[in-house]
């Protein structure tokens, strides 16, 4: 790990006057899950590290008046998967946060970390680079790729996006609350075209402090396709979030594509119709659509449809949580 | 790598893009306590430290620990390198297999992915901090009756994990219990006898009233 200067300010503002406006100038410590590893792996070499723990940004308020409920960034993961405020309202969060699956990712990790946490493609994290491309061509594309992406893959980047909350929160109309400036969680990630760009709008020198999530009384729910119980990533997620009648329905992927995947054909079977096992299994249908899998990455299609389909179930109350 | 550095790669610590941090009050070696730092913060420019050592004071298993540090050390290394406390082990060293897990103000957290500077204030509690080998707690105690280890590498970072979730939850079903160690993996698979071991700790604890 190459050496560097660390600092732990006390104000939001003293904590963007120490970051650099370059990419990798600079690195923002929140919990360290991801951040620790990628420094001694050499991912990310920077000159000084500035640390938020001062900062505060940990609590869950809610406001009746604004109707909505706001997440500090550096609230804990298990915290905001224990808390009986988003357990009853948002259901798709505290699942989403719960399955991480490890105590100790859920003690340390943060809610804004894993919105901006890097992506966990193999060819990445073992120094190929964002893009993994050698002479112009995709080493994914020619390799293994069966943890890449099968939506929005058209481009350089194949990797799908870790965030394990980012679904969830464009389902519910979240908004994202920076040092600088408020982005609608929709907005917020966005898929890197160079190797200098990152996976969301965020500037490097620019915070992400707090999530606000409105009060909308929306029936949600994630359900993660995983391999396991214990610590590790899901194949495929859907967060699913619709009004009683079917009305004002979202579908959002996750772990797919690049960034958390909209899919609003999906979406548009639930608009008004009354949840049935059959409803479901439709919306699961079209979630799939578009899909482009890579040489090795083709089951992830049906896993989308089950994915969305399970979701769908268990926001109806139709099926108890998976 | 991962190791503590060594001399010369600290004086090779690549400062030669640090043109853009002129003006923030860049401080060189031992320029004091982070908390006394945090203090000044108000009237001043933010405290930067190191990248050369600096004092960090850890409190371990009840005892507060002064000692020069770089701020890319991690607790792990700290404890391992500098405290000669190596029970919690550095395996994956990456934040996935809990061979490392040390308790943080009570809950579990992988000690290779916290920098030590980052835990001054916390109270740490290592393998060490648990018990002793003529005094051991419950969950130790139940690993050895049920023999539940083989080659023996995962199990400190098992105990730390699962005293963390029957401390936190006596009343832990064995698959809630299991879930308390769904961040720890044990290669040999030794998994009969932890499971065998929970339930047994579970029960000696609550009539013990604790671990």
């Amino acid at each position: 790990m190459k050496a560097f200067e660390y600092a732990a300010p006390s104000t939001i503002e003293s904590a963007v006057s120490l970051l650099g406006d370059q990419w990798g100038e600079t690195e923002i410590l929140a919990g360290g899950t991801d951040l620790i590893t990628s420094l001694k792996q050499g991912i990310t070499a920077p000159d000084r590290v500035v640390s938020l723990k001062h900062l505060g940004l940990n609590d869950i308020t809610v406001d009746e008046d604004k109707g909505t409920v706001t997440i500090g960034a550096m609230t804990p993961m298990g915290a905001l998967a224990s808390d009986n405020t988003i357990a009853r309202h948002f259901p798709a969060l505290a699942k989403a946060a719960s399955n991480l699956g490890s105590p100790q990712m859920l003690s340390t990790g943060t809610v804004g970390g894993d919105l901006c946490q890097r992506p966990r493609c193999w060819y990445y994290r073992n120094g190929m680079g964002l893009l993994a491309q050698k002479d112009g061509k995709s080493l994914v594309e020619a390799g293994d790729n069966r943890y890449h992406a099968i939506f929005g893959n058209g481009g350089k980047a194949k990797f799908v996006s870790a965030s394990s909350l980012g679904p969830a929160l464009i389902a519910l109309g979240a908004t994202i609350a920076t040092s600088s400036r408020r982005i609608p969680a929709s907005e917020f990630f966005a898929t890197p075209k160079s190797e200098s760009e990152r996976e969301t709008v965020l500037k490097p020198n620019e915070i992400a402090t707090a999530i606000e999530v409105p009060l909308s009384g929306l029936k949600n729910a994630t359900y993660e396709v995983r391999h396991r119980r214990g610590l590790d990533w899901p194949y495929a997620t859907a967060s699913v979030a619709f009004q009683a009648n079917g009305g004002k329905a979202q579908v959002v992927l996750g772990h797919v594509a690049p960034t958390p995947w909209v899919a609003s054909q999906a979406a548009a079977v639930l608009n008004g119709a009354a949840v049935s096992s059959e409803i479901a299994a439709k919306c699961g249908a079209a979630a799939s659509q578009g899909a482009a899998p890579l040489s090795k990455n083709g089951y992830k299609t049906k896993m989308v449809e089950t994915a969305v389909k399970r979701a769908v179930l268990i926001a109806a109350g139709l099926q108890a949580e998976g | 790598m991962s190791e503590e550095p060594t001399s010369s790669q600290v004086s090779d610590s690549g400062l030669s893009r640090r043109g853009f941090l002129k003006g923030f009050g860049v401080s060189g070696a031992a320029t004091g306590l982070i908390a006394e730092a945090h203090a000044q913060e108000a009237e001043s420019a933010p405290k930067v430290h190191g990248p050369g050592e600096i004092p960090v004071t850890l409190s371990i298993n009840g005892k507060n620990h002064r000692i020069n540090l770089e701020p890319r050390v991690t607790l792990l290394d700290a404890l391992r390198n500098r405290l000669d406390l190596t029970g919690s082990k550095k395996v994956c060293d990456r934040g996935t297999c809990g061979a490392c897990t040390v308790l943080v103000d009570g809950d579990p957290a992988y000690a290779c992915s916290m920098l030590a500077i980052e835990a001054e204030g916390r109270e740490i509690t290592t393998i060490e901090g648990l018990g002793t080998p003529d005094q051991m707690n419950a969950v130790q105690e139940a690993f050895v009756e049920n023999d539940a280890q083989q080659c023996g590498f995962c199990t400190p970072g098992f105990v730390v994990a699962c005293t963390a979730v029957l401390n936190q939850n006596p009343d832990a079903t064995l698959e809630e219990a299991q879930g308390g160690c769904g961040g720890n993996l044990c290669r040999c698979g030794t998994y009969a006898g932890m499971n065998q071991a929970l339930l047994d700790a579970a029960k000696s604890m609550k009539m013990k009233g604790g671990a």
